[in-house]
């Protein structure tokens, strides 16, 4: 890769993590905390949704959203030509 | 012997021997080996090593009671969300780069990042941190054989101690990686086995994640009738702005926790620390998914068979957990029989003043299967687990403090011409002398280590992942900088927990900041500080920018490697002034 490239493949990066780690926050904190009260009035499985997202649904979202995250990263580094990341890194 | 103690003793000496076949199967002979594995396992491997490694004793024994009785139900989400969503921030900012960077040791990243007054702060925060959480575990092995198998406590502290070591000496991270692995499929099904059966006992539905509502709404029924706010009610215990910084501080204080990023070192490449991360918290959410569940039915259960239950009939689990203290009951009303009206008691020493009954939160788990009726070799399984997940999380623990002082202290810091042979040797005795701290500390528990290990969170985060984070996404992120910002981030955390803390000074919170969530406020100084600092002290050399340039990118690349084996100009790398370096 050359500079350039490099510069667009951590730029893609970044990208990726900023959506990922706002839904991140969006279903914990927003979900399960700030707007609990508002979505414990709908519920869920039988569960009120507030209450579902503070204890099983945010842990669901977050396996989703590293599933999702890995997946990107190969597609990423598969268009980048980083086909040598399966090779054992170096240790000190 | 009961048919119970007969049960435990099976499954336990079953565990124990394959634990120890796996430790003899996987010993080692050099550093790498013994630190990091070699770096050659398998994500999944991985993934499975790491979730036992993380869940301790307390996620397996005590969390679902934390969340059932002592938070009653929502409040206790803040330990469901705290500890999952940390690894989301582990797998997206931290592992794969850390990875990268190809060293041993949390404090190995900081000091070839920073500086060498950086990495004893850091040697300092691990091996405190360690400590602490590693005295829970032993004390965790102790109920267990104290309770199942009507062991002496310290006698099965020390059973737990010699196993431990047997593994954990002769294995090192590659004995203790395989043998968690084992463990973990140990744990997760002593723990699913137990709520599939409970789940289908009470509701006809054998699973608890679509029973989950009905039971709610029998328990919310039960309690509302009892006086006790709603389980499923929000911020009755903890109010929205303390869940918000609770919730925050573990899960920064996850993603700082040396134990667990150390295991992403022996991960075999980038990508397979990206899928290790993916298949850890896959792992996890098994167990985590299913606490809540289990909290909720065993008090149901609970309250259901010990309400209005006259005093001289009470069933034989109840009776059993009040011979070894962890009930705790007093007929204070005078009436014969047992009134749960008003909730249970927040501590034991409250018993006949606000309520009838308390119930110490280790036991919820450990008890459920009793509770529910479940037959005998059910519950010696569940014991199984649960000393499984003690001890996975302890020689995990171990491998950090004994790398901390064999790498970060005698090799790099005493005497850097030290032989292979010699590494490991020390390493051994370290982890020697580790093991028998960590047993003494769980025959003798201080006073304050339930509370310090909740703020053991804190101090990760306040610490560790600032100076992490920003080492690899701000090149010019300074040495002073990361040193000004932990010491900051660590002294105003540490500071504000003991001030508020019963056992120390025990004053009113400030503003009514918890001090379980002031890590939050610790980290965010960190940050301030960092971004401060850097503006106006040396910048990092041109090389050590472009060291952290390719760390970005997975791969191979010449620099990271000659940087990992430490054939790069230290002049270069940090700085022409530097001799603080051997």
């Amino acid at each position: 890769m050359d500079a350039q490239q490099r510069q667009a493949y951590w730029r893609e990066n970044l990208k990726l993590m900023a959506i990922l780690l706002t839904i991140w926050a969006l279903v914990s904190f927003g979900a399960g905390i700030v707007f609990v009260e508002q979505l414990n009035s709908v519920s869920f499985l039988g569960v009120p949704l507030g209450f579902w997202f503070a204890q099983q649904g945010s842990i669901v979202v977050f396996v989703l959203l590293i599933f999702v995250y890995v997946k990107m990263m190969d597609r990423l580094d598969a268009r980048y030509g980083i086909t040598e990341y399966e090779q054992e890194v170096h240790h000190s | 012997m009961s048919e119970t103690q007969l049960w435990t003793a099976i499954f336990v000496a079953i565990t124990f021997s394959l634990y120890i076949w796996i430790a003899y199967r996987s010993r080692v002979s050099d550093t790498k080996g013994f630190y990091v594995a070699g770096g050659g396992i398998p994500a999944p491997a991985n993934g499975a090593a790491v979730a036992a490694d993380w869940m301790s004793a307390a996620s397996f024994i005590s969390m679902a009671g934390i969340i059932a009785f002592s938070q009653n139900g929502y409040g206790g989400s803040v330990f469901l969300m705290g500890w999952t969503g940390g690894y989301v921030l582990l797998a997206l900012l931290l592992a794969p780069y850390l990875r990268k960077f190809g060293k041993y040791t949390v404090p190995d990243f900081v000091g070839d990042r920073y500086n060498e007054t950086a990495r004893l702060i850091a040697v300092v925060c691990a091996l405190v941190i360690s400590f602490v959480y590693v005295a829970g575990q032993m004390g965790g092995v102790g109920v267990v054989f104290q309770r199942f198998l009507g062991v002496d406590r310290t006698l099965g502290v020390v059973i737990g101690m010699v196993i431990v070591f047997f593994y954990a000496v002769l294995g090192g991270m590659k004995g203790i990686t395989w043998t968690q692995v084992a463990q973990y499929t140990v744990l997760i099904i002593a723990y699913i086995i137990p709520v599939v059966a409970i789940s289908a006992n009470l509701t006809g539905n054998p699973v608890p994640y679509l029973s989950f509502g009905e039971i709610l709404q029998q328990l919310n029924g039960l309690q509302q009738d009892l006086g006790i706010d709603a389980y499923t009610e929000a911020f009755t215990r903890t109010s929205m702005i303390n869940m918000v910084l609770i919730t925050a501080a573990l899960m920064f204080g996850t993603a700082g926790l040396p134990h667990v990023i150390v295991r992403f070192y022996t991960a075999k490449s980038v990508r397979a620390a990206r899928y290790s991360a993916l298949w850890a918290l896959f792992f996890i959410s098994l167990l985590y998914t299913m606490a809540p569940a289990i909290g909720a039915m065993s008090k149901f259960n609970f309250i259901d068979q010990i309400n209005g239950t006259p005093v001289d009939e009470t069933p034989g689990w109840f009776n059993t957990w009040v011979d070894v203290g962890l009930i705790t009951v007093s007929d204070s009303n005078g009436n014969s029989v047992i009134d749960l009206a008003g909730g249970f008691a927040a501590t034991a020493a409250d018993v006949g003043v606000t309520s009838e009954v308390f119930v110490n939160n280790d036991i919820v788990v450990l008890a459920a299967p009793e509770i529910a009726g479940l037959p005998a070799p059910i519950v010696g399984l569940v014991a199984a687990g649960g000393l499984a997940a003690a001890l996975s999380t302890a020689s995990g623990l171990l491998l950090v403090i004994s790398s901390s002082v064999a790498n970060d202290i005698y090799y790099k810091r005493i005497n850097p011409a030290a032989s292979e042979a010699r590494q490991l040797l020390v390493g051994r005795i370290a982890m020697g002398g580790a093991i028998f701290i960590a047993g003494y500390l769980g025959i003798n528990p201080p006073g304050f280590v339930a509370e310090v290990v909740a703020l053991a969170f804190g101090l990760a985060a306040a610490s560790f992942f600032p100076i992490l984070f920003l080492g690899i996404f701000w090149k010019k992120a300074t040495a002073i900088g990361a040193a000004a910002g932990m010491a900051v981030g660590l002294s105003f955390t540490l500071l504000y927990q003991l001030w508020t803390l019963p056992t120390f000074f025990g004053n009113d919170p400030i503003l009514g900041i918890p001090p379980t969530g002031v890590g939050t406020i610790g980290m965010i100084l960190n940050l301030l500080t960092i971004f401060v600092v850097s503006q106006f002290t040396p910048k990092p050399t041109p090389l050590m920018q472009k060291v952290i340039e390719d760390v970005r990118y997975p791969g191979r690349s010449e620099l990271v490697v000659a940087h990992a084996e430490g054939t790069l100009s230290e002049a270069e790398l940090h700085g022409e002034d530097r001799h603080d370096r051997p």
